[in-house]
């Protein structure tokens, strides 16, 4: 009795201690956000802060904007669910920005001005090129809002500690969600249209700080209690998920073997591969991502805060594989699923078990947990506000300036524009997460990285390497990858077909992989090959002012 | 904003302009020392990776040896793919600094603040 009402109390104290924390969080980031709205004046300062952070500084923020819920809770979580297998995530996420760094950020600092579709449509017909990176922009980003306003969703429940049947401030578990969803989307909004691109950038460089300052702590004191014996922590964490060995080793969860089944042991094996590639190419075709590389001065500018985002996110995964296993060897694998399936859980509940472990029983673990349940939420709202800066951007300055108004807008009238297009994307994520809610965060992520790898990659790549390349190849590209992405998954296992599929009861699927990067990404490739070359456009002189400025920075803006 | 063509290059447009740049030896020097570097560095860093992925998926026995204590072959070679990561980004940072932007420096200055239109394209 005594140890069920301690927990009790433990229990109230960490939920009033998060929301403290998480609302002493969202004043200091609305105090910015209104200081960088007096900031914020000309087109320029909305769509890309005034180019006038420094490498550092863009570093943090493209690390704020990166490390996303679904990296901190999700990759921990399976790590500390299926061992080795999490680590996959943090690998491909990682390597990932090698693309960015080599080939795309510097060109694209240099030849774009405010969204991705700057580049596409450099020596392109406008309106088929920016319609089509509008679309794709939107997919994406919405895609990703979900996932994370989902997942906002489903924490709030679990991190409060409102377990079905009980009640909080009056609301049940599943008003709570809702609540949490509306409240992330109303902060997101006024982060996006108030403070804009600079705005949004501390809020993601405060967010990056405080994340990796509590992975940081945790990681110390997951290490400290195996004193600093890697292999010792390793050993612990694979004696307690009850896998042995295997918990340290690929395979309990991608690319299974399923003993007397060739045909779905190779299907698992290629869905493995298809995961990689698309981790591995997304990134650099993310646009929230992209949009990032404009608010720095200089090309070179963009090259350091990629270096630093390559620091910090490097760091980050390192630190998660820490947690993970922490989570595996000190929670236990039983106690992670009795609280959340997925073990989105993982961590906040590493930092309990820690907290009570350093700091002195219940209350010490209720104050470690309400920190990190409130490091996760200000994860949540950073990448989110991100997100919706991407799509308002590409829908007031691709499709409203240059598409609607032909390129006639003035300024103001396109951040004017731009600003009720937050509202209105903020508003539509918020109604299609509340229906969206059963839908799985990590599958919601991936299908955002297909995309993003089969229609944004090959078009960026091309629109930069290629001088043949034309308006067909662009909006074939485009369309191709995003179809076929798409099309894939609707017809896979995720969605139908399966016991954890979307739609358990029904079964209209025919392709047999999880991921469709596979397929989609060689044929978006393909399609902007064949889409050029049966096109006659053809610019050389465009092609030589968008070469010469994107490599020297010449007439850069 | 300006449009207009400075005194000291007279009657010559913008398009003509970028066009020789591009076909000067500066710049094409300048192109192939940048794709001499990005390009091989990319091949090598994905075939590295995809080594990663398509041994995880098919040398589960390989990947499992243990090398001290508890840490095996999976674990080493991931946290490989961080180290080939950093290093891969330190070289590049290396080479742009010293063979990238002193020539892409040199040739923005040569054209000049001049000949590029701010429309509303961007």
């Amino acid at each position: 009795m005594n140890t069920v009402l301690a927990a009790e109390a433990g229990s109230t104290t960490a939920r009033n201690l998060t929301i403290t924390l998480f609302l002493i969080f969202v004043a200091i980031t609305l105090a910015i956000t209104i200081w960088a709205s007096r900031q914020t004046k000309t087109a320029t300062d909305f769509y890309a802060g005034g180019r006038s952070f420094s490498g550092f500084q863009n570093g943090m923020a493209i690390g704020g904007d990166y490390m996303s819920a679904a990296s901190f809770l999700g990759i921990a979580g399976i790590i500390a669910l299926y061992g080795y297998d999490g680590f996959l995530y943090s690998i491909g996420f990682l390597v990932a920005w090698l693309v960015a760094l080599l080939l795309v950020a510097e060109l694209l600092r240099n030849s774009g001005r405010y969204t991705m579709a700057d580049v596409l449509a450099f020596r392109m017909r406008q309106r088929p090129v920016r319609t089509a990176a509008a679309v794709s922009t939107i997919t994406v980003s919405i895609f990703y809002l979900l996932a994370q306003m989902v997942g906002a969703g489903a924490l709030v429940a679990l991190l409060l500690g409102i377990k079905p049947g009980t009640t909080f401030l009056g609301m049940s578990a599943d008003t709570a969600k809702i609540a949490t969803i509306v409240m992330v989307g109303a902060l997101m909004i006024i982060y996006v249209t108030v403070g804009g691109m600079k705005g949004t950038t501390y809020v993601q460089i405060v967010k990056a700080f405080l994340l990796m300052t509590g992975a940081v702590l945790m990681t110390v004191l997951v290490l400290a209690k195996f004193n600093f014996n890697l292999s010792a922590l390793l050993g612990q964490a694979a004696e307690s998920s009850g896998k042995g060995g295997a918990f340290l080793e690929p395979g309990l969860r991608y690319g299974k073997e399923v003993a007397g089944d060739a045909t779905q042991t190779f299907y698992n094996k290629m869905d493995l591969l298809s995961l990689g590639i698309a981790l591995v190419l997304g990134t650099a075709g993310l646009p929230h991502i992209l949009i990032r590389f404009y608010t720095v001065p200089t090309a070179r500018a963009a090259r350091k805060s990629v270096l630093w985002a390559i620091g910090i996110i490097g760091a980050f995964y390192l630190l998660t594989l820490a947690l993970g296993f922490g989570a595996a060897a000190l929670v236990g694998g039983k106690a992670i699923t009795a609280q959340d399936k997925a073990g989105n859980t993982a961590a906040p509940q590493l930092a309990e078990a820690l907290g009570k472990d350093f700091f002195g029983g219940s209350l010490g673990g209720a104050t470690l947990l309400a920190i990190i349940a409130a490091v996760a939420f200000a994860t949540i709202l950073a990448v989110v506000a991100g997100l919706t800066l991407a799509s308002s951007s590409s829908l007031a300055h691709d499709f409203y300036a240059n598409v609607i108004r032909n390129g006639q807008a003035s300024e103001r009238q396109e951040v004017r524009v731009a600003r009720i297009s937050a509202l209105v994307i903020g508003a539509v994520s918020i109604a299609l997460s509340i229906f969206a809610q059963s839908l799985n965060v990590a599958f919601l992520v991936a299908l955002a990285f297909a995309v993003a790898a089969s229609g944004n990659l090959p078009a960026i790549l091309y629109s930069l390497f290629w001088r043949r390349f034309n308006t067909s190849g662009a909006v074939w590209a485009i369309y191709g990858g995003l179809v076929s992405a798409v099309v894939l998954v609707f017809f896979s296992p995720v969605v139908s077909g399966s016991a954890t599929a979307m739609f358990p009861d029904h079964d209209w699927h025919w392709f047999p992989l999880s991921n469709p990067g596979l397929i989609s990404i060689p044929f978006g490739f393909l399609c902007g090959w064949i889409g050029t070359v049966i096109s006659k456009e053809r610019d050389d002189a465009k092609y030589a002012e968008l070469e010469v400025r994107s490599l020297t920075g010449a007439g850069a803006h | 904003m300006s449009t207009d063509t400075p005194a000291s290059a007279p009657a010559e447009s913008a398009a003509q302009r970028y066009l020789a740049v591009q076909r000067s030896d500066e710049f094409a020097g300048l192109r192939r020392t940048l794709r001499g570097f990005v390009f091989p560095m990319t091949v090598a860093f994905f075939l590295w990776y995809a080594l990663y992925v398509i041994l995880s998926a098919y040398a589960r026995g390989f990947m499992g040896t243990k090398l001290i204590g508890n840490i095996n072959v999976a674990l080493v070679f991931g946290l490989l793919q961080f180290v080939s990561t950093f290093v891969i980004a330190w070289l590049y940072s290396r080479f742009a600094d010293r063979r990238i932007d002193p020539v892409a420096d040199r040739i923005r200055a040569e054209i000049g603040e001049v000949n590029h239109e701010h429309g509303p394209r961007g």
